[in-house]
C-alpha cells in the first residue's frame, strides 16, 4: 500500500487475513462476490458445478482480509470467509509478489 | 378442565342472543377477538369489548373482515382461544382465511349471525341462506363443524361447545346463528364456572427437535405447539408434509386432504347433534334448525290437530350433517318437510340422504321474517298424503 | 515450498456456512433465481438477529405469498406462511395473542402494498409493535411478472406489456404518513447499512418499516431489458443516494431513476399495546386485568 505519510502505528496494525470457503454446489454464478469484493480477490472459475454454474475462485492469494462482504452479499449462502489458516510469512511473500506485479503494470 | 371464573358471568340473566354468544365465548376461555362491525352481529363484539379488559383478554376492531379472520388464525397459534363474528357479507370475505385455518388446522370459532342476502340484502332482518356456504364457502376440500342455536340460551351453550369442538378437532368451528336469535332477548342461565366443562388447548409433550407439527400418531388430530415456546415450527397454507414444509406432490395432497376430511367425516356420527321428538311411527318428519325450529313447532301442532302423525328433528349441529339418521328415517317415513329461511339449502342434504325413499319437501322463505306456521302445517298435510 | 496461499476451500458443506443456524438447512437450496436479491436480505436479517442476540425462540416470522413470501419458510424461527396480503393482520394476531413475541413480517411489495395495502396502513396508523420488512422488486415475481403498485411509470410487465402508465406508490412516504415511527430504505447492495438498520429496528418498538430494493432478474430486469440482477446491483451502486432524515416526499422512485436510501423516520411513539394499557388503567383502574406477556393461553 502506498502512503502519503507513514502512519505512526503502521508497524502495530495487523491487516486481517482470511480464507474463502465456497459451497460449490450452491453457487449460482451470480457474480456478486466477484464484483463487490473490496480487494478483488475473486473471479468466476472455469470449472462447472453440477448445475452448470461457474463458482468463484481466489485469484489474488493472500489478499483476502476476511471482511465477510462476499458472505453477506451472496444470495445463495454459498460463500463465506474465515480468519486465515495460512502462516503470516507465506501470506506476506504472496502479497509482496502481487504488489510487485501491480507496480510493474503501473509504471 | 373447568372454566376460568374470570370469564364466567354466573347468574340468571335477560340477554339477547348476541350478548349470550359473547358470554359463551368468554366462559369458554376465549381471550382474543378480532372483529369488524356488521349488523346484526356487532353486539357480540360490543359485549366482548366491554368485558375483555377485565379478564386479560384483548379485543381489536380490525380494518375489515379479511384482517379479522387472519388475526384470529394468527392469534390461535399463540395457544389463545380466538373468535370472530360476522354476518353474510363479512362471511364471504372471511372465506379465504377460514380455508387457511382449516389447512393449518387452527382451532378458532367464527360466528355468523345470518341476515337476508344475497349481497348487502337485509342487514337488520333474518335469513338462513348461508348454510351451504358454511360447508362449502372456502375453495378446496375441507370439512368443518357448524352449530345452529335457536335461542339465547343455546347461543351461550353452543358457543361454549363450539370452542370445545374446535380444540378437540383442531378445525375452525362455525356458530350459524340468525338475526332473530341474535336480537331476541330471553332468560339465559349461566352456571358457575366449575360447572362448565371446557377443553383446554392441548400442547405437545414432545421436546423441540422431536416435534413435527403435522405428525399424527394414530389420532387424526396432530399435536399443537405454541409460537414462542422454542419449537421453531413452520406452518403454511400450501399443501404440506408432517414437518409443515410445502410439498408439491399429488401424494402429499392426497394424504393431507384425506386426513383433513376424514378427521371430521369419520367422526361425523359422534359430532353431529340433533333432538328428535315423536319420530317413532311418524309419517312425516319436520327437519329444521335455528329460529325456524321454533316456528315449526307451531306448524307441527297445527298439523297434529288435523290428525297427521308428524315428528320433529331439530338439528343442533348441522355440519357434519346427520346423514346416518336421515337415511334410517327415510326408510320409515313418507316425507321430510324442511322449512328454512332460504330457497332450499339443507333440504338438498335431506333429499340426498333420503335417497328417493322419502320425499323432501321444502318450505322456503326469502328472508326478512319467519315462516307462517300455517305454511308449514299445509306442507306437512300435503306431504302426508 | 509453494508461496501460493491455500486460502480457497471448496470442499465445504452448506451447513458450515455461518447463516446455517438461522436457516432450515433441510430446505436448502432455496427457490430464488440466480442474481435475485432476496437471499442477501435474508442473510442481513440473520446477521442482525445474531448481533442483537435476541431470544430466537421468541421471534416469529410471518410471510405472505410471493417470492419474498417464501422467506418465512426458510428461517428457523416460528414461521408462518399466511394468505396473500394478510401477513400483517396474521402477525397482529400473534403479537396480541402473546405480547412477549418479537413479530416480524417479511414479504414483498405486491403482497404488502397491493392486496395487503389496507393492512399496511392500519398497522402503521395503530403503531402495532411489528417489524415489517418489505422487499421491493417493483413487480409480482412469483406469478410471472405482473404490474405491482410499485412498478415505475414506463416499466414493462406482463399485464402492462406496453409500459406501465399507473402512478406507483412511494412506500416510505406511505408508511411515514400513516404514522410509522421508524422508516428506512436500503437496497440489497447496502449490506452493512441494512444489517445495522435491522439490528437497530430489532431494538425499537412500534411499526418499524424497512423497504429493501432488491433485483428481480428473471422478471423485472428481463422484461425491461435491464440485464441481470448483477446489472441492477451496478445500477443501485451508481444511483442510490444516501440521505438520512430526508423528506419522504422526495423518495419516489422513477424508472431507472435515483433511489433515495437511508433512515427517514426514527421517533418514539407509544405502541398500540402501550396506548391500550395506559388507557384502560386510566379508565378502569383496578378492574383492568391486562393480558399477560405469555399470552391468553388458558391452562390448568
Amino acid at each position: 500500500m502506498k502512503y502519503w505519510r507513514k502512519p505512526l502505528d503502521l508497524d502495530e496494525v495487523k491487516i486481517p487475513r482470511g480464507d474463502v470457503y465456497v459451497v460449490v454446489e450452491r453457487c449460482k454464478g451470480c457474480g456478486f462476490c466477484v464484483e463487490y469484493c473490496p480487494k478483488d480477490v475473486l473471479a468466476l472459475s472455469e470449472e462447472f458445478n453440477r448445475k452448470g454454474y461457474h463458482p468463484p475462485k481466489v485469484v489474488k492469494h493472500g489478499e483476502c482480509v476476511n471482511c465477510n462482504l462476499c458472505e453477506m452479499i451472496c444470495p445463495d449462502f454459498a460463500i463465506f470467509s474465515m480468519p486465515s489458516n495460512a502462516p503470516p510469512d507465506v501470506v506476506a511473500k504472496e502479497k509482496a509478489s502481487h504488489d510487485a506485479k501491480e507496480a510493474t503494470i503501473e509504471s | 378442565m373447568k372454566a376460568d371464573p374470570q370469564g364466567v358471568l354466573t347468574g340468571v340473566h335477560y340477554l339477547d342472543g348476541d350478548f349470550a354468544c359473547g358470554e359463551g365465548a368468554m366462559a369458554a376461555g376465549c381471550r382474543f377477538v378480532a372483529g369488524y362491525p356488521i349488523t346484526p352481529s356487532t353486539e357480540v363484539v360490543e359485549r366482548i369489548a366491554r368485558r375483555f379488559p377485565m379478564m386479560g383478554g384483548t379485543f381489536i376492531q380490525m380494518e375489515d373482515e379479511l384482517a379479522s379472520m387472519a388475526a384470529v388464525v394468527g392469534a390461535a397459534w399463540t395457544g389463545t382461544k380466538t373468535m370472530t363474528v360476522t354476518s353474510g357479507p363479512g362471511f364471504s370475505l372471511m372465506m379465504e382465511n377460514i380455508g387457511l385455518g382449516a389447512m393449518m388446522e387452527t382451532p378458532c370459532v367464527v360466528v355468523n349471525v345470518q341476515r337476508g342476502g344475497p349481497s348487502t340484502g337485509l342487514p337488520t332482518m333474518v335469513g338462513q341462506a348461508d348454510m351451504m356456504q358454511a360447508r362449502w364457502g372456502s375453495h378446496g376440500d375441507y370439512e368443518l363443524i357448524a352449530l345452529c342455536p335457536r335461542s339465547p340460551q343455546e347461543a351461550f351453550d353452543f358457543t361454549v361447545d363450539a370452542f370445545n369442538l374446535a380444540e378437540t378437532y383442531r378445525v375452525p368451528v362455525l356458530v350459524m346463528m340468525d338475526e332473530c336469535v341474535g336480537h331476541m332477548t330471553e332468560k339465559v342461565v349461566i352456571p358457575p364456572a366449575d360447572e362448565i366443562d371446557i377443553v383446554p388447548r392441548k400442547l405437545t409433550s414432545k421436546p423441540p427437535g422431536e416435534f413435527l407439527p403435522y405428525e399424527t400418531n394414530g389420532s387424526p388430530v396432530p399435536e399443537f405447539a405454541r409460537a414462542g415456546d422454542g419449537y421453531r415450527f413452520h406452518t403454511t397454507g400450501l399443501t404440506h408434509d408432517e414437518r409443515g414444509y410445502p410439498e408439491m406432490s399429488a401424494e402429499c395432497q392426497e394424504k393431507t386432504v384425506r386426513r383433513l376430511i376424514e378427521k371430521i367425516r369419520s367422526k361425523a356420527d359422534e359430532i353431529t347433534r340433533f333432538v328428535e321428538l315423536d319420530t317413532e311411527g311418524a309419517d312425516v318428519v319436520v327437519v329444521s334448525y335455528g329460529i325456524t325450529s321454533r316456528v315449526a313447532r307451531m306448524g307441527v301442532e297445527l298439523a297434529r290437530k288435523k290428525g297427521v302423525k308428524v315428528g320433529v328433528m331439530r338439528l343442533e349441529i348441522v355440519w357434519p350433517f346427520p346423514e346416518t339418521r336421515i337415511r334410517e328415517l327415510a326408510k320409515k317415513v313418507k316425507a321430510f318437510v324442511v322449512p328454512e329461511i332460504n330457497y332450499g339449502q339443507i333440504v338438498l342434504e335431506v333429499e340426498r340422504c333420503a335417497g328417493g325413499q322419502a320425499a323432501a319437501v321444502l318450505v322456503p322463505h326469502g328472508g326478512g321474517g319467519v315462516h307462517d306456521p300455517e305454511d308449514i302445517a299445509n306442507a306437512i298435510l300435503g306431504a302426508a298424503k | 515450498m509453494s508461496t501460493v496461499v491455500e486460502d480457497l476451500h471448496t470442499d465445504v458443506d452448506a451447513n458450515e456456512h455461518p447463516i446455517a443456524p438461522f436457516l432450515r438447512m433441510d430446505r436448502m437450496p432455496h427457490i430464488w433465481c440466480p442474481t435475485c436479491g432476496i437471499g442477501t436480505v435474508v442473510k442481513c436479517f440473520a446477521s442482525a438477529l445474531e448481533q442483537t442476540r435476541v431470544d430466537l425462540d421468541k421471534v416469529s416470522i410471518v410471510s405472505g405469498i410471493g417470492c419474498t413470501g417464501r422467506v418465512a419458510g426458510y428461517m428457523k424461527l416460528d414461521a408462518f406462511h399466511a394468505t396473500h396480503g394478510r401477513a400483517i393482520p396474521f402477525a397482529t394476531g400473534l403479537k396480541l395473542g402473546r405480547p412477549e413475541l418479537l413479530v416480524t413480517v417479511f414479504s414483498g411489495d405486491g403482497d404488502l402494498s397491493g392486496i395487503g395495502g389496507n393492512h399496511l396502513i392500519h398497522a402503521a396508523r395503530r403503531n402495532l409493535d411489528i417489524l415489517c420488512v418489505l422487499v421491493n422488486n417493483f413487480i409480482y415475481g412469483m406469478t410471472g411478472g405482473q404490474n405491482a403498485p410499485t412498478t415505475p411509470v414506463g416499466a414493462r410487465s406482463s399485464t402492462m406489456p406496453f409500459g406501465n402508465f399507473e402512478h406507483p406508490f412511494n412506500l416510505v412516504h406511505l408508511a411515514a404518513s400513516c404514522g410509522a415511527p421508524y422508516v428506512a430504505r436500503w437496497t440489497s447492495l447496502h449490506i452493512r447499512r441494512l444489517t445495522k438498520t435491522f439490528a437497530e429496528a430489532l431494538n425499537r418498538k412500534g411499526f418499524r418499516f424497512i423497504e429493501v430494493i432488491a433485483p428481480c432478474s428473471t422478471l423485472y430486469a428481463r422484461l425491461n431489458k435491464l440485464g441481470s440482477g448483477l446489472d441492477l446491483m451496478r445500477f443501485y451502486h451508481d444511483n442510490a443516494e444516501i440521505r438520512h432524515g430526508a423528506d419522504t416526499r422526495d423518495a419516489a422512485i422513477d424508472f431507472q431513476g435515483r433511489i433515495l436510501c437511508g433512515k427517514f423516520v426514527d421517533v418514539e411513539k407509544p405502541t398500540f399495546t402501550d396506548l391500550m394499557h395506559e388507557h384502560y388503567e386510566k379508565t378502569l383502574g383496578d378492574r383492568y386485568v391486562p393480558m399477560k406477556p405469555e399470552g391468553g393461553w388458558i391452562h390448568e
